[in-house]
């Protein structure tokens, strides 16, 4: 019984850190949103476009931020949980 | 962390987290605070390299520069730049802070680069104390320039009146939970990047012939971990000049 009960413990971490990373997905798209929009705006004015990629980055880094918490759930189920 | 004794898992040869154990460098005895670990070993050869770029090669000062100098100048005036430009002209004063900030984060990701070797700040340990110390700077710069008016940050002026302590809320919740989501950052990244690499490296050894695709993928991961050290040293120090704007800068709100 007790056996048992740890290894339905050890399904259950498992399972959540893989649901967990499902998270990163977000960042992804994210990400993937502020690049795309920069690029198509640098497209349309290519002068301006040197100025902000400071902006870029840190928009890049707020959205990235939320997808490594995610990860890093995952990575507590797996080795501190 | 995963313990070196544990039954690897996967039936992996190369367990990914196995490079990230901290180990003293003499002998197998427990780890106290003063004891010398690999992560001492590379944080400081990070400091001696910072000291051999930005202060050697800066010694004998040329019109024209030697390489060393032609780096250093390069790193000083991007830096500069950034700075003056992010955290306002006010913020200047914490040039030196930043740069060395930048060139330690810059380092430390670029020698844990290197196979074999240690990756500082792959640990949330470290990032957590460089974030911290941004924290507490910001904090206390702000509370003595502007005094009071420093948690006028949090009190949203232009929104209507009814939506203020909400958008306060936010903002309080938002301001402490920066330490943390600056360090996970630039620790989670690194640690991500390096633990890819392994998981392909443990697919080389299991592979035979086949290993040589894995070992182009390692090459092609390689690469872009060079860039995601660049880009997160880049973003950790971008982030503390925005964070240093609140606290000298005018304003935004």
């Amino acid at each position: 019984m007790e056996a048992e009960v740890a290894q339905f413990a050890l399904m259950g971490k498992y399972i959540g850190a893989g649901l967990a990373t499902m998270g990163l997905g977000g960042a992804g798209i994210g990400v993937g949103h502020i690049a795309g929009n920069f690029l198509s705006g640098a497209l349309r004015n290519p002068s301006a476009a040197p100025g902000q990629m400071a902006n870029l980055f840190v928009g890049i880094a707020f959205a990235e931020a939320l997808g490594i918490f995610s990860f890093l759930i995952a990575l507590l189920l797996m080795f501190a949980v | 962390m995963a313990t070196t004794g544990e039954e690897h898992a996967g039936g992996l040869q190369i367990h990914p987290m196995d490079q990230f154990v901290v180990k003293p460098l003499i002998g197998d005895g427990p780890i106290q605070w003063y004891t010398p670990t690999n992560v001492t070993l590379w944080m400081g050869i990070a400091v001696l390299a910072l000291i051999a770029l930005m202060v050697l090669s800066t010694r004998r000062r040329a019109i024209v520069p030697s390489r060393g100098q032609s780096v250093a100048e390069l790193f000083y005036g991007f830096i500069y730049k950034m700075v003056d430009d992010v955290a306002g002209h006010e913020g200047v004063k914490f040039f030196p802070y930043v740069m060395t900030l930048f060139m330690f984060v810059f380092l430390s990701n670029m020698l844990g680069l290197i196979p074999m070797s240690f990756s500082t700040t792959s640990h949330i340990a470290v990032t957590a104390v460089l974030a911290a110390m941004v924290f507490l700077t910001v904090t206390l710069v702000g509370l003595y320039r502007k005094g009071i008016g420093f948690l006028g940050m949090f009190w949203v002026s232009s929104a209507p009146l009814i939506l203020r302590p909400v958008l306060a809320l936010i903002e309080v919740i938002s301001y402490f939970v920066r330490p943390l989501s600056h360090s996970i950052r630039l620790g989670g990244n690194l640690m991500a990047g390096h633990a890819v690499i392994k998981v392909f490296a443990g697919f080389a050894g299991a592979m035979g012939v086949f290993s040589v695709v894995p070992i182009a993928a390692i090459t092609a991961i390689y690469g872009l971990e060079l860039l995601v050290a660049a880009v997160q040293a880049y973003v950790f120090t971008i982030l503390t000049c925005v964070y240093l704007r609140d606290a000298v800068g005018e304003a935004h709100h």
